[in-house]
């Protein structure tokens, strides 16, 4: 082979093969996208049932959304705690177990960070956000610690127990922030955090913070963990077959109680960035679900952390760009929050997609 | 103030009306996971059910067509899980994640679309409370059994009915049989498919009685999010009675009595709301932790493939 050959030979190489990938990864995304698809069908149906125009309603959301430079940084923000608390349920999904209770161990993770947040003063930034951050990570990791030690070493199903937590979670913080840490004032908060535990706004005037780079950072962080450390092989082999694990010589309940503390430690580093970066203090039900947005988005980017970043910005999308269409269009909000089910109730069943592939295929 | 206050007849009596959603979900679940389906949805199914009573009471001025659209609203719900998870083999716990999630969204969409509030609805026609003759004068159990919603009764009907059914009958079998071993099942010549969505809508119908005794025998209205996590509670209830009617109804009781001890409290306003509520939560994590590693589930929960 001549030098000249070698070098053409590398240059269709190298963009080929990155097509291949780009083009294999697309395809595997292709149920998922055939299921937000469907769900904005569905979401259409009850748009027009109830009187409203989809094509208005959709619009404006998009606008919103993506519009302008503050809509795009208003759909990360509300991007940034969704990632946390998919790459949560991602974690967990990947061990086997079902860590339905993200969202109480986001904000009880939220109210840990506002608590060392609110209780230093004069400690620099440098050590006082990394403090906040890490208490919220321990507190949400807690959350996630308890219903994990009840399954392995009692048998309780996780999805009742992380759910009940979930409650316990909200109740608890709410009392905390209605007597003993409320501000004076009527609102259900905490006095604001030190200004050395705030988390900088990168983007003014969106509330965009630091929190999102943060999020970032996990997601390049899990996808190492999961894929390139020994701990991931066996969260993973412990996830796919438990008995073949167990044999191989890994501890499986051991292994599944870290992965629930470290799933329930990332919804709680979700939760510290909304108090340390959004709202800079522990608002009573500071969140409108992001828990649960985090489960549809794991399944929505097929439990993969690069997916998860994508399906985050399209339902980050949804709530910054819903709160655009219903002033615009009047439409309930809570629209979004059926459009979200419809995704999830599409991705639970593969074969529901590949069958109305093969329907339209056959029509066609 | 003392503790005559907290605990008295009253209170037994309230125990068992707030075990009555509780129960009715837990039949539910049985229903469900005897034919090998797992139904986490029954917190939506009961939600969505709370919400479509009222809003048939609400246009027609008929309680009782309420509580029938309820019983409809989740057998429907029922059905499409059905749909998803025994004729799609998709994830059982997703769909019904996926379905709870569904229940938020439309009930309080709707909610704002019919009486423009998401909090509440409106005030409806609701059932009235009857009284059983006889039952009534005798002490102590009169005062707690003898005054009730009507769907209070129902669920000890049914309670009892399930257990029948479920033990007592060739229907029984077949659903036991499709649950514990479908292969077996299908040999001796049961349809599983078909057993398994009787047992996932009869599921979302008992869940939606027991959304409608919330909405409609226990308060007359619809509140966002007002099942408050009890299909959860439900299924912690099935797996204490080891997936019996009877044992489920038991459970529900000692269930039901946290929540009626968590509004008295809450009505006495001796600690703070917050604290009490967590109460009922907190007592189903410690009853689970406690009982389960000695209860068997009744299925693998596999989706069954023929051949």
């Amino acid at each position: 082979m001549t030098e000249g050959e070698e070098g053409i030979y590398r240059e269709n190489r190298l963009p080929s093969r990155l097509l291949a990938k780009l083009r294999s990864g697309l395809l595997r995304m292709l149920p998922q996208v055939i299921a937000v698809a469907a769900a904005f069908l569905v979401g259409a149906v009850v748009l027009v049932a109830t009187g409203y125009s989809p094509l208005d309603a959709y619009a404006t959301m998009l606008t919103g959304a993506f519009g302008d430079v503050y809509g795009i940084g208003q759909t990360l923000t509300q991007a940034t705690p969704i990632i946390f608390t998919a790459l949560a349920f991602l974690f967990s999904m990947k061990s086997g177990l079902f860590n339905i209770g993200a969202e109480g161990q986001l904000i009880i993770g939220g109210f840990a960070a506002a608590l060392v947040g609110i209780s230093f003063d004069g400690l620099p930034a440098l050590i006082h956000v990394p403090l906040a951050l890490l208490a919220g990570a321990l507190a949400g990791g807690a959350w996630g610690f308890i219903p994990a030690v009840l399954k392995a070493k009692l048998g309780a199903h996780e999805v009742i127990t992380t759910m009940m937590l979930s409650y316990v979670a909200t109740y608890l913080t709410s009392y905390m922030v209605n007597y003993p840490f409320k501000a004076p004032g009527w609102v259900a908060q905490t006095v604001p955090l030190a200004p050395s535990a705030q988390l900088p706004r990168i983007l003014p005037p969106t509330q965009l913070s630091a929190s999102f780079i943060v999020a970032l950072i996990l997601v390049a962080l899990t996808y190492f963990i999961l894929q390139k450390t020994t701990f991931g092989y066996e969260v993973r082999a412990s996830g796919l077959n438990p008995l073949a694990a167990e044999n191989g010589g890994i501890n499986v309940k051991r292994t599944m109680i870290i992965a629930l503390f470290v799933s329930g430690a990332m919804a709680g580093l979700g939760g510290s960035g909304e108090v340390m970066g959004v709202h800079g203090r522990f608002i009573d039900g500071f969140s409108p679900g992001y828990g649960w947005d985090g489960l549809a988005v794991a399944l929505v980017g097929g439990l993969h952390p690069v997916g998860v970043v994508i399906a985050a910005v399209l339902f980050g999308a949804l709530r910054s760009g819903g709160m655009t269409m219903t002033r615009v269009t009047h439409v309930p909000l809570d629209i979004v929050i059926i459009l979200q089910s419809l995704v999830v109730v599409f991705v639970a069943a593969p074969m529901l997609i590949r069958y109305l592939l093969r329907w339209r295929e056959h029509k066609g | 103030m003392n503790i005559i206050d907290i605990i008295n007849v009253g209170l037994f009596a309230a125990t068992l009306r707030m075990a009555t959603p509780i129960t009715l979900a837990a039949l539910g679940g049985i229903f469900s996971e005897r034919v090998g389906v797992v139904n986490i949805a029954l917190e939506g199914m009961m939600l969505t059910s709370a919400f479509s009573g009222v809003a048939v009471s609400y246009y027609t001025g008929n309680p009782w067509l309420g509580v029938l659209a309820a019983v409809a609203a989740g057998g429907l719900l029922g059905l499409i899980h059905a749909v998803l998870t025994v004729t799609f083999k998709g994830n059982q716990i997703v769909s019904g994640t996926g379905i709870n999630i569904f229940a938020l969204g439309f009930t309080a969409y709707m909610s704002q679309i019919i009486w423009g509030s998401r909090g509440a609805s409106s005030s409806v026609p609701s059932l009235k409370a009857i009284s059983i003759p006889l039952l009534k004068d005798i002490p102590i159990v009169g005062e707690i059994l003898g005054t009730q919603t009507p769907l209070v009764y129902v669920m000890i009907i049914v309670t009892v009915i399930a257990q029948f059914v479920l033990f007592k009958t060739p229907m029984g079998l077949r659903i036991r049989a499709v649950g514990e071993h479908p292969a077996a099942a299908d040999t001796a010549g049961i349809s599983v498919v078909r057993v398994k969505y009787l047992g996932v809508i009869v599921s979302g119908m008992l869940a939606g009685l027991g959304g409608a005794f919330l909405s409609l025998g226990h308060l007359s209205l619809f509140a966002w999010g007002m099942t408050g996590g009890r299909g959860f509670i439900a299924l912690a209830a099935m797996i204490f009675g080891r997936w019996m009617p009877l044992g489920a109804f038991g459970a529900s009781i000692m269930f039901g009595f946290a929540d009626a001890l968590q509004m008295r409290l809450q009505s006495l306003g001796i600690l703070p709301p917050q604290i009490i509520l967590m109460l009922p939560y907190i007592l189903t994590v410690i009853a689970l932790a406690g009982v389960v590693r000695k209860a068997t589930p009744p299925s693998d929960y596999k989706p069954y493939d023929k051949g």
